[in-house]
Formats: structure tokens, sequence, C-alpha cells
């Protein structure tokens, strides 16, 4: 730690609420990105699941929107330690997407438009758990936080909730994503502070 | 370049603030005494760390606005309306406190002094403070190479160090200044509101033929219009380098 | 924010780990070839970590992450890094 800087207090940080330890809560949306954002026009969107055999089920911007989709409200912690609280979100659930998917595999690789992977078990994916989501707020999920559609797994740390997702491949073999080869927490459980590698 | 890029490993430092002077109603410049300062090069900054009591910091980056002959370091900070660290620094800390920092870094984005060829700074708004640090160089070292600042501000107000940049651009060593107002200009004077443009730019001795080197800083709006304009305008891209200050990686 | 810095910004971290100026090296881009100084590459440092894309493709060339007291360097997105040394 650094030297305490007289009169400094920072950001905001409320205390009261119940959040993961080490987070520090947020009332905007902080917005993270590895790279330039992608911009994918919803005609041109496809979302992809493959099995480990290669069983490919896909949907374009319309057939996704045809599935029954679900509101829901999520806490939202990044690993960069800001934490939102009481998210409104409308997508689909991986349940959905899933159901006719035939596999034993394990593992899932979540691909986004211009090239992030996350990494996460399968089982993670399921129960009601995790989402492709499309709205936030209301309104059509804007590019900046992801839109067209990203994938939402709020019990993990944010960065396993893809923004631009593209697909999930189901895999035999767990192979880490972008973060997680490089030092981050291969599961990334916010309460049990799994931020990077042997934590 | 003069200064040897193998450096010991950065490390923190504290140094402490010895003078604050304001420059404009949001922006002081905060002189810091750091023990050991091995002392920079013209462009470079500084990484300013802040903690609080329960252990939460936050850091941004601050261009060096001081010549590298000075014994003291000068950083300029502008104040933003939602800045985490800019307000601390311009409206909290005093004489006297405590600031923990970490450099002179980047040996990038700097005037070689030893360079003849003609320098063309561009400046959008608080990114002036790199290239002020290079046109106050350059006066340290008598140097007459011919520099050229191109000073975009919103108006007149928010212009840094407004009466140095007038004393040194009428001392007739080879250093022309012009604004450019983008919301208000000074009463009375001949100039257009507007922003940046080819015309401004290519003015006599300056264009593509005198080859400059090109320094561009500010937002990154602002540097990445002035850098295309330029490039449009025929200069070589591998001259002209660019410090973009974003929301969180720069100034805040 | 989601438009990106200058390779300058890299400075600081890398020279808490390394004893050399990253912005003055000159890296070739694995992906597409270009040499480049590291100060011009695109760094998005708005992430769980810093990303440095190449100024002419845009793939990554260098990854930066960091916990308290380790830093993890991925520097496969350059085929080498040519760095100033005098007096070798």
């Amino acid at each position: 730690m650094g030297i305490v800087s007289p009169g400094f207090r920072g950001r905001p940080r409320s205390g009261r609420e119940k959040l993961p330890p080490g987070q520090y809560l947020v009332t905007d949306f902080p917005v993270l990105s590895a790279g330039p954002t992608p911009r994918v026009k919803t005609r041109s969107w496809e979302f992809r699941i493959t099995t480990e055999t290669g069983e490919v089920h896909s949907w374009d911007w319309a057939a996704f929107q045809a599935l029954p989709a679900e509101e829901f409200q999520v806490d939202l912690h990044c690993v960069t330690k800001w934490s939102k609280l009481h998210t409104n979100w409308r997508g689909v659930s991986l349940d959905t997407l899933l159901a006719q998917a035939q596999t034993s595999a394990e593992y899932a690789l979540a691909r986004s438009y211009g090239g992030y992977t996350t990494n996460l078990p399968l089982a993670d994916l399921l129960d009601g758990q995790a989402w492709v989501a499309f709205e936030y707020g209301g309104r059509p999920l804007t590019p900046e936080h992801g839109g067209p559609a990203r994938l939402l797994v709020p019990h993990l740390y944010l960065w396993k909730s893809a923004k631009w997702v593209q697909g999930i491949d189901l895999k035999a073999k767990d192979e880490p994503g972008f973060w997680e080869s490089l030092g981050y927490h291969n599961y990334g459980d916010p309460w049990r502070e799994q931020r990077y590698w042997g934590d | 370049m003069a200064r040897a890029a193998v450096l010991g490993r950065l490390t923190w430092q504290v140094g402490m603030v010895t003078d604050i002077r304001k420059e404009t109603a949001t922006a002081s410049t905060i002189m810091i005494d750091v023990p050991g300062w091995p002392g920079h090069a013209a462009g470079q900054h500084v990484d300013v760390r802040l903690t609080a009591e329960d252990g939460y910091s936050a850091q941004r980056s601050y261009s060096i606005a001081s010549a590298p002959g000075r014994d003291r370091l000068e950083l300029t900070v502008q104040r933003l309306e939602d800045g985490e660290v800019s307000p601390y620094l311009t409206d909290v800390l005093m004489v006297g406190y405590p600031l923990e920092l970490r450099g002179p870094i980047g040996g990038w984005f700097v005037w070689d002094t030893g360079a003849g060829r003609p320098v063309l700074l561009v400046a959008g708004g608080s990114g002036v403070v790199p290239l002020m640090s290079m046109i106050r160089a350059r006066a340290e070292i008598g140097s007459r190479t011919p520099f050229r600042l191109v000073y975009s501000v919103r108006s007149p107000e928010t212009v840094l160090y407004a009466a140095e940049l007038a004393e040194r651009g009428q001392a007739g060593d080879g250093l022309e200044v012009s604004y450019v107002y983008t919301r208000s200009a000074p009463p009375g004077a001949q100039v257009r509101v507007g922003r940046l443009n080819p015309v401004v730019l290519a003015a006599p001795g300056w264009t593509r033929e005198a080859a400059p080197a090109v320094f561009i800083c500010g937002p990154t709006g602002f540097v990445e219009a002035a850098a295309s304009l330029l490039v449009k305008a025929g200069h070589d891209p591998g001259v002209i380098k660019t410090e973009r200050f974003g929301p969180s990686g720069g100034q805040a | 924010m989601t438009t990106h810095l200058d390779g300058n910004v890299l400075a600081g971290t890398f020279g808490e780990v390394f004893a050399v100026d990253i912005t003055t090296a000159v890296g070739q881009c694995a992906s597409c070839g270009t040499r480049e100084a590291i100060g011009q590459a695109m760094v998005y440092t708005d992430a769980p970590g810093l990303v440095a894309r190449c100024g002419s493709c845009g793939e990554v060339v260098l990854r930066v992450t960091r916990s308290a007291g380790r830093t993890w360097v991925d520097m496969r997105g350059v085929s080498y890094l040519e760095l100033q040394t005098p007096g070798q």
C-alpha cells in the first residue's frame, strides 16, 4: 500500500450494501474493453453453440428474438473492484439455448466478435445461472456494453460475461480464455475473491 | 536521443509539494521536491498515486511541465469535473503535503534536443503540458531550432501559460505560437471561432516540405483529428508522435 | 473507454518490471510483420489488464496483467523486441 494522501477520499464507496470482498459500489456503469468496440449489425448477427462432437446449433437475430426471453435483475461484480447492484436485463436463458444440444462436455468457451474469449464450466451456464442478454435497463443493449447481445453469468466476475458474444463452444477439455491465460483465475467466484491464479 | 533508454526499474517515490501556482480557474501547477530525482526529458510524464485511509488507491499519469534542467518537478493539472484524482490535486493538495509518484516515464514522446529538424507542436487543451516542457527545454539550452505551437482551446480563459507563451513567442528566437479557439475567442481578436483546420496547420514554413517532427497531445478525439489532418496534408506519419489523454489512461 | 491510448502509456507498468523503456523499443507484429515503435501501439487500458494492439493491423501485440505482487506479460504478439541498450 502507498503512503496515505492526506484528505484523499476517492470515488464514493458505500459500506452499507453487502458486497463480495474487496469490491466497492458504483452507480455509473464503467466500460472496460480489450480492444475497439465491435459494431455488429443484427442483420448479420449469429449466435452459435458448437458441441464437442461438432454438432452446431445456430440462431440469426430473428430466430433468437423468437425464443422465450425473460427479464431479470442481477448484481455485477467486476474484477477491477467495482460492483453494480440491481441491474435490469432481458435475455434468453442458456437453458433454452442449450436445450437441444447433445453433449457430455464439462467445459465451455465463450467467443466474442472481436476475438475475446472466456472459459467456464458448462454447469455454470445451466440452471438459471446464465443468459444471452440483449436489453439493459429496458432498452436495446448498446455496443459499448456488449450489444447486440452479451453473455451474462452474474455469479462469476464480470469478465466471464463475454460482451458481443458470438458463440459458445462446448469442450471436453478446459481451454483458458483471454484473461484466464494471463493470470486471471480460471473460475472467478467473487465471493471467494478468486481474482488471480492461485487465489 | 540523448537520454539512455536503459533505466533502473521504476519504483514509487514520495515527493513533497513545495509550491502551488494557479494557472487558470481550473488548473494549477504543482511544484514537487523529489529526493534523488534523476531529471527527465522534455515530454515525459509521471504516474501519481493517491491512497485513501482504507487503502483504496487511484492512479493517473501527468505530463511533466518543467524543463529538464530544473531541479524540481512541476506538473500542471487540469481539474476535470467528474475526475477522481485531479480535483484532489487542484483543490485539496497543499504545500507540505506528500505526493507519491513514479517516473520519469516514457522515452518515446520526447523531443530530442540534439535533432535539428523543425518541431510542430499541436496541443488540445491540457495537452499543451508536455509540449510546454519542450518549449521550456528549448529555451533552457538556447536552441534556435524552429518551433511552432498550435494550441487549441475552448476559450481564452482556459489557456495555460498564456503570459509565458506570449513572452516567448515575441522573443524572436524562432518560436511561433498560434491559437485555435473552439468556443469563444478573445474580444476584438481577428480569429474565427472553430476547430483545428488544415489552413491553421499549413502556415508558411510549416508544410510538409519543411518536414517537421510533429508532437500532438490532447484528448483522444482531438489527437486523431489533428493527426488525420496532418497526414492528409502530406506529413509523414512516421514523424508524427501522439499522446492521447484518455479518461483513465491520461489525466483525470 | 473503448478508444485507445498510445504506447507510451505502457511505460509506467513496464518500467516497474523491466529496467528498459518499453516505449522506445521496436517490435515486429507477429500477425502482420509491421515493425513499429511500441510507443505507436494502440493501448487499451480500461480492462482487467493492459492490451497493446498493432497500429497497423489491430491484432494484440502485448498483454500485461497485474495483481498485488505479480505481473504477467504475454509477448506472443511480437516476433521480437529490439531495445535500445547503449554501451553494449
